[in-house]
């Protein structure tokens, strides 16, 4: 019934909707950011432990459909260790990957390739950014609530 | 009545309806968020740009003429459609939430003190929330809500005379939620609180293209609509005030065709209701609203609404036979829309995987934030139907949600 969606809900999105990683609250975290979609109630507050501009440790909380919790998860396990340099790099590629659909031949997306499919639901390009959003904004020394309308 | 057709004879009327959407016949379920236009209606629009478009009120030419004249007549169907006992009583707006803020600018300004109350319910869309909080803010006036009892989505009227009190200035609340389907008694209500002197307004956005409305039964000060959730155009509604009340409030905007004499430092006020409508009208979708108001007096809004009845109990009964599914709002007398949860399974998912099989359901907070907090959840899913629907369509639509829970392993 639902095959133009097998590419959009591939079998590890749902696996990390179903049993996101890196969930729960981090003790210590000394950068966190709320995110919050308004118009749909989606929502996730992260916090992340970062030393000398590297990312250590992470967590996250939120609620939202499968397409934000994946990509929050995914996000979540891709940017631990990396430095905020990285971080931003690959913001950039994922971006233009749920945007367009395109990954520069020299990319660093791995397993969040898996949401490449989203462009193709202009919609829901907001549920697979939130995560990021969030991420970046603590990143930047921003606590406050992000939005991604 | 009998040489009527069968509601779903009126289908052909509604040019978007008869399309395909990835590649399934589209079957149109958002009618709470709004409705298809009949071809009458696109038809009134475009033969006022083709024929008479000009500005009204203040030209002496042949187009000017014809334009305000049908402006003023839409005026006068607006309040046959509604029984007001005066024309001048219709006030339009852009639609319900420009109603409301009138309200609470025009009269709220005036009436509203510190310290007094401003009665609601908890299932009120934002646009009869945020208005009274920004008034509120403005007076120092306290904000106070009728509860509603849970998922089943009944107001809690057994403390009501706790809550109207004498601090209480206006009572304002929806005649049929947009999120519950919840159909509230206000007519009940609004005597109650006459017998107080609390000032009424109903929101009938959600009612007003579903059911007969009668102002003078409901025994409402004010009421609300949109034209484009029954069958209108977009930017277009109406106020309603009662007369006395309209004749004693300050307007809300100035501008050109609210004043009757305007000097560098000062002006006088133009009578009601032109009094409110400052600046150029939104003249043409006035217009079609006319068409549109007619149009739903040949289909027969008590026949509307027995069909919302009708689908609205069948959609809830097969939603609730499927199982693995929350669903909210009155298990009786419901009115044309349903609001569930699949059990596992976010609103945005399932909006988007019908959406593949041609089916537009609404996914989300459905702009009542504090009500989806009460109850617990962050959206739902929301059917809305209307006299085009069928139950074929509902059962398309059970068909399509099983196959997603099969997806999701539910």
């Amino acid at each position: 019934m639902f095959e133009e969606l097998n590419d959009l809900y591939q079998q590890v999105i749902m696996d990390h909707s179903r049993k996101p990683h890196n969930f729960g609250i981090l003790a210590g975290a000394n950068c966190c950011a709320r995110g919050k979609n308004p118009l749909c109630g989606d929502q996730i507050q992260i916090f992340l432990s970062t030393e000398d501009h590297v990312v250590k440790d992470l967590r996250w909380e939120g609620d939202g459909c499968a397409i934000f919790k994946a990509s929050s998860s995914l996000m979540t396990d891709a940017i631990k260790g990396k430095t905020t340099a990285e971080v931003k790099v690959l913001f950039e590629e994922f971006h233009s990957l749920i945007t367009t659909g395109k990954m520069s031949e020299d990319h660093h997306l791995g397993k969040l390739a898996v949401l490449s499919g989203v462009n193709r639901f202009p919609a829901r390009v907001k549920c697979a950014l939130l995560g990021w959003r969030a991420a970046m904004s603590a990143l930047e020394g921003n606590p406050q609530s992000v939005t991604t309308e | 009545m009998s040489t009527r057709p069968a509601l779903s004879g009126y289908r052909k009327d509604f040019p978007a309806l008869h399309q395909k959407v990835h590649g399934h016949p589209l079957v149109y379920l958002d009618n709470a968020a709004t409705s298809q236009k009949p071809q009458v209606v696109i038809d009134a629009l475009s033969n006022f740009y083709q024929c008479d478009n000009a500005n009204v009120h203040r030209g002496i030419h042949e187009l000017s003429h014809r334009a305000s004249v049908a402006f003023e007549k839409t005026r006068e169907r607006a309040a046959r459609f509604i029984n007001a006992q005066h024309t001048e009583e219709i006030i339009f707006t852009r639609g319900t939430t420009e109603a409301i803020n009138l309200v609470a600018n025009a009269w709220g300004s005036d009436a509203v003190k510190e310290g007094d109350v401003i009665l609601l319910t908890e299932m009120e869309h934002h646009s009869n929330i945020v208005p009274w909080q920004m008034l509120a803010r403005r007076t120092g006036a306290k904000l106070a809500f009728i509860p509603v009892t849970g998922d089943e989505g009944l107001l809690d009227l057994s403390r009501i005379d706790e809550f109207l009190t004498s601090k209480v200035r206006i009572l304002a609340l929806t005649h049929i939620s947009n999120a519950l389907g919840t159909i509230n008694p206000v007519s009940e209500l609004c005597a109650k609180a006459r017998r107080m002197g609390i000032i009424t307004l109903v929101d009938a956005a959600q009612s007003a293209g579903h059911s007969p409305l009668d102002v003078r039964e409901i025994g409402c000060d004010f009421l609300a609509l949109s034209g484009h959730k029954m069958c209108g155009p977009t930017g277009i509604g109406c106020l309603y005030g009662r007369l006395d009340l309209l004749e004693t409030m300050s307007p809300w905007q100035g501008g050109g065709d609210m004043i009757s004499n305007v000097d560098f430092h000062e002006s006088q006020w133009n009578k009601v209701p032109h009094k409110f409508e400052a600046g150029t009208p939104n003249i043409a979708d006035t217009i079609a609203l006319h068409a549109a108001m007619d149009y739903l007096d040949e289909v027969g809004r008590e026949r509307i609404a027995a069909h919302d009845t009708e689908i609205g109990s069948y959609a809830f009964e097969q939603l609730k036979r499927m199982g693995k599914i929350r669903l909210f709002g009155p298990r009786e007398e419901r009115s044309g829309l349903v609001s569930f949860l699949l059990h596992n399974i976010h609103a945005h998912d399932v909006v988007t995987f019908a959406d593949q099989q041609g089916v537009a359901l609404r996914g989300g907070h459905h702009c009542t934030q504090p009500l989806m907090k009460k109850l617990g959840v962050s959206s739902t899913s929301r059917a809305s139907f209307y006299f085009y629907n069928t139950t074929e369509e509902v059962d398309h639509l059970i068909d399509v949600l099983r196959g997603i829970q099969k997806f999701f392993g539910e």
